[in-house]
């Protein structure tokens, strides 16, 4: 691109270049522009259509019924169970994740021996598909085998009923469901935890090396304390880091289904439930393919509310 | 001239895959055109082929099922052997997907159906599934040609073959029976405790009352998937409102307001206060094994959890397990069957009616049924074939009123199946009758017209 406006010498030879530089990126692009405008837009517009139309039975048929599948939804007694599971796990699953990760970094970045070791270690678990986990941690997790074997032979008499506990602390009467956090789902965020930890020690992990020793050094010999100098310096320049992985982790647990539906399903008075695994349901068991649609846009849009603000920031500061 | 050649290579680059994926496209084009051209010439080809003269040579036949399980995977490559000894010439490609129930199953058979790629004959349940689904759809052919020539109209049970029908109509094969009302339970604490098993609800709660007091579970429940909960309610329905007006909820002649089915839910109430406390983590063979194991008395399943006990956890039927209708259900028989059809579009037609031909023979039946450990559909199967239990339940079944199961999708659309499992997973949990009620009287009129 510099060369383009490198000098008044060659101009015409310069429009030539520029022509054809212009060309080869579009042409380059052209395939895949065409393929995600038809693959990922058209079908999302398609998903969008079905999702007002009246096709909730195995035959199809398309006539326009408005916001009706939306009013069944919000009405349902089931998604709004998930709406309310949907907000626990992602506030368990990020706050939790940021919190072992950085925690790993540190220790991993404070020069111990085997340091490559300890990073794969923890870096492991990403290498597991979310089916595996879900499998594993609902035998770990069960009530009757499981870790409350352990616990029972330590003499604890009433061990955690995990994923079966039907408990929602505190139980604020909302809608048709009871708001607060179901215990159930803490079981579940535990397992998407000790998968995705690993990866924001990873990330964690390349900001803390990015930080210059020098900013640390000066901030000791103005006097800082260590706890001082993680607070006041490493933090701060921690958060573009902190954003993406927000970003990252947001959109995996807003559309979490396949850890859910090996470990728990839907849960006893749907406590586990999420969109995810209701659309599933709804749409390839029930047939009730314009309510199924109708989850998959609300879907759409949750994890737009949340990403469409960090584009246009991110956007700005390019522009910037 | 370098950035020259590069452009020319980079166009041509690009020209080459837009070509390649326009080639793919317009293959696909092609092979829709051909399947849909072949699918409308099919009537011709097939009613020729159909006559004596002609019988099915070569081609394929493509086979879908979701019989990947132990016992179920044994029937079926029972019978394509039987196929393949009869028809050597005709290729059997068998398009089994795995997923109990068929959950996975359906799901990729629809698509299928939709997308104009069917197999040539697919497994479905009868009743609703068939009826509501697929002939509603206008997708399967008619098959009472087939019934006639071969004269199955009176070697399957009426009420059966009303289950296959629409208008007089038959859609699809039987080829099994599983009876959903059973409640196994285990002989020794049964023996142990000097208790009888009860056939009434009244017997039903003296029995739990008295397993209670010796600490022992009552009824094994593993409801993770909520159908398993569901299949006791349906069955406290069919006890409470007897075969004829349990059928009339799935026609709107008997509203589920009723005070009957009310009394059903109050009892399926109070039946939950005996289950063992982790059911929400459990599966059906973890609740079958609970009863397996000694440490529950009774478990409420279809007989399918029969061909769990004997071929997976090596039980003998009548010494260590025993059986009897699930309570005040004695003459009815809750009945799930596997039937074949043929879609409209089907490539090879007359190789899937010669398929279905072997499905519905007496031979077919007794090959599939006995790895299976369902019974035959057939009233005139060899019953030396089958084990102590089966022999019971061909009695049961030639007399008994039938009676469609809801939970495995014979008795209402799927749409109300899924609606009745929501349902069923928050009563369990809250015991709120007049909420469920009121929810399955809103499935009822959504879904069932």
């Amino acid at each position: 691109m510099g060369e383009c406006s490198s000098g008044p010498f060659h101009w015409r030879e310069g429009i030539m270049i520029h022509r054809s530089e212009r060309a080869i990126p579009i042409l380059m692009l052209l395939p895949s522009v065409l393929a995600i405008a038809i693959f990922v837009y058209g079908f999302i517009s398609w998903t969008g259509y079905v999702s007002f139309t009246d096709w909730n039975t195995l035959v199809r048929t398309s006539h326009f019924i408005g916001f009706d599948n939306y009013k069944f939804l919000f009405q349902d007694f089931r998604f709004q169970s998930d709406l309310r599971n949907t907000l626990a796990f992602t506030v368990l699953f990020i706050g939790l994740t940021m919190l072992c990760g950085l925690f790993l970094a540190r220790m991993v970045d404070s020069k111990i021996k085997g340091e490559a070791l300890f990073r794969n270690i923890f870096i492991f678990p990403m290498a597991l598909s979310f089916i595996v986990t879900g499998v594993v941690w609902q035998w770990v997790l069960n009530p009757t085998t499981g870790i409350n074997l352990a616990l029972k032979s330590m003499g604890v008499s009433n061990p955690p009923k995990w994923f079966t506990s039907t408990l929602i602390i505190p139980k604020l009467h909302l809608g048709l469901i009871d708001f607060g956090l179901p215990v159930a789902i803490i079981a579940v965020a535990l397992a998407a935890v000790w998968q995705m930890s690993g990866f924001a020690m990873a990330m964690y992990l390349a900001g803390l090396r990015s930080i210059s020793e020098d900013l640390r050094e000066s901030a000791r010999i103005d006097g800082a304390t260590e706890k001082q100098v993680f607070r006041k310096i490493v933090l701060p320049q921690l958060k573009p880091i902190s954003m993406s992985l927000i970003i990252i982790l947001a959109h995996i647990s807003l559309k979490i289904f396949d850890l859910i539906y090996a470990m728990t399903g839907p849960g006893a008075m749907f406590v586990t439930d999420v969109p995810g695994v209701y659309m599933f349901e709804t749409t390839f068991r029930g047939n009730h393919y314009a309510q199924g649609s109708g989850i998959a846009m609300i879907m759409l849009l949750l994890v737009s509310l949340l990403i469409v603000p960090y584009l246009i920031s991110s956007f700005r500061k390019e522009r910037e | 001239m370098k950035k020259l050649s590069l452009t020319v290579s980079a166009i041509a680059l690009t020209s080459m895959l837009l070509s390649a994926c326009g080639g793919n496209n317009g293959n696909n084009g092609n092979n829709g055109q051909s399947a849909s051209a072949s699918a409308s010439d099919s009537p011709k080809p097939s009613a020729s082929a159909s006559a004596p003269a002609s019988p099915a040579s070569g081609g394929q036949v493509e086979i879908f099922s979701w019989w990947t399980g132990a016992g179920e995977e044994a029937g079926l490559k029972g019978l394509i052997g039987l196929f393949s000894a009869k028809y050597p010439e005709i290729e059997v490609i068998n398009a089994a997907v795995a997923g109990g129930a068929g959950t996975n199953a359906k799901a990729v058979l629809a698509s299928r159906m939709q997308g104009g790629d069917p197999p040539d004959a697919f497994q479905v349940h009868g009743g609703a599934e068939l009826n509501t689904g697929w002939v509603a759809a206008d997708k399967v052919i008619e098959l009472n040609d087939l019934y006639e020539s071969e004269g199955w109209k009176d070697k399957f049970p009426k009420d059966l073959i009303d289950l296959v029908s629409k208008d007089g109509k038959a859609y699809s094969v039987p080829v099994n029976i599983h009876r959903g009302n059973v409640a196994f339970y285990n002989k020794k604490i049964f023996d142990d405790n000097g208790l009888k098993a009860p056939t009434t609800f009244d017997e039903f709660f003296q029995v739990a009352d008295a397993l209670k007091a010796k600490g022992i579970t009552p009824l094994a429940l593993g409801d993770k998937e909520p159908w398993a909960a569901t299949m006791v309610l349906e069955n406290v329905l069919l006890g409470v409102l007897g075969a004829d007006d349990y059928k009339k909820l799935w026609t709107n002649e008997l509203s589920f307001d009723d005070a009957k089915v009310k009394q059903s839910l109050e009892t399926f109430k109070k039946m939950l206060s005996y289950v063992n406390e982790d059911h929400a983590a459990r599966n059906w063979q973890d609740a079958a094994q609970l009863v397996a194991n000694g440490e529950a008395a009774m478990n409420i399943m279809g007989d399918w959890a029969k061909g769990y006990f004997t071929t997976d956890l090596k039980l003998e039927a009548n010494t260590d397990f025993g059986w009897v209708p699930t309570p005040n259900t004695t003459g009815s028989f809750m009945v799930i069957t596997d039937t074949f059809a043929i879609p409209k579009s089907s490539k090879n037609e007359t190789n899937a009616k010669e398929w279905l031909k072997v499905l519905g023979s007496v031979e077919g039946q007794d090959v599939f049924n006995p790895l299976k450990g369902s019974i035959p559909a057939r009233i005139d199967a060899d019953i030396s074939k089958y084990d102590v239990y089966g022999q019971s339940t061909i009695e049961d079944f030639k007399t008994a009123k039938l009676a469609p199961s809801m939970a495995h999708g014979s008795a209402a659309p799927e749409g109300f199946t899924t609606q009745a499992n929501q349902v069923v997973n928050i009563f369990v949990t809250n015991g709120d009758v007049d909420q469920a009620l009121k929810a399955l009287k809103a499935a009822q009129s959504s879904s069932i017209k």
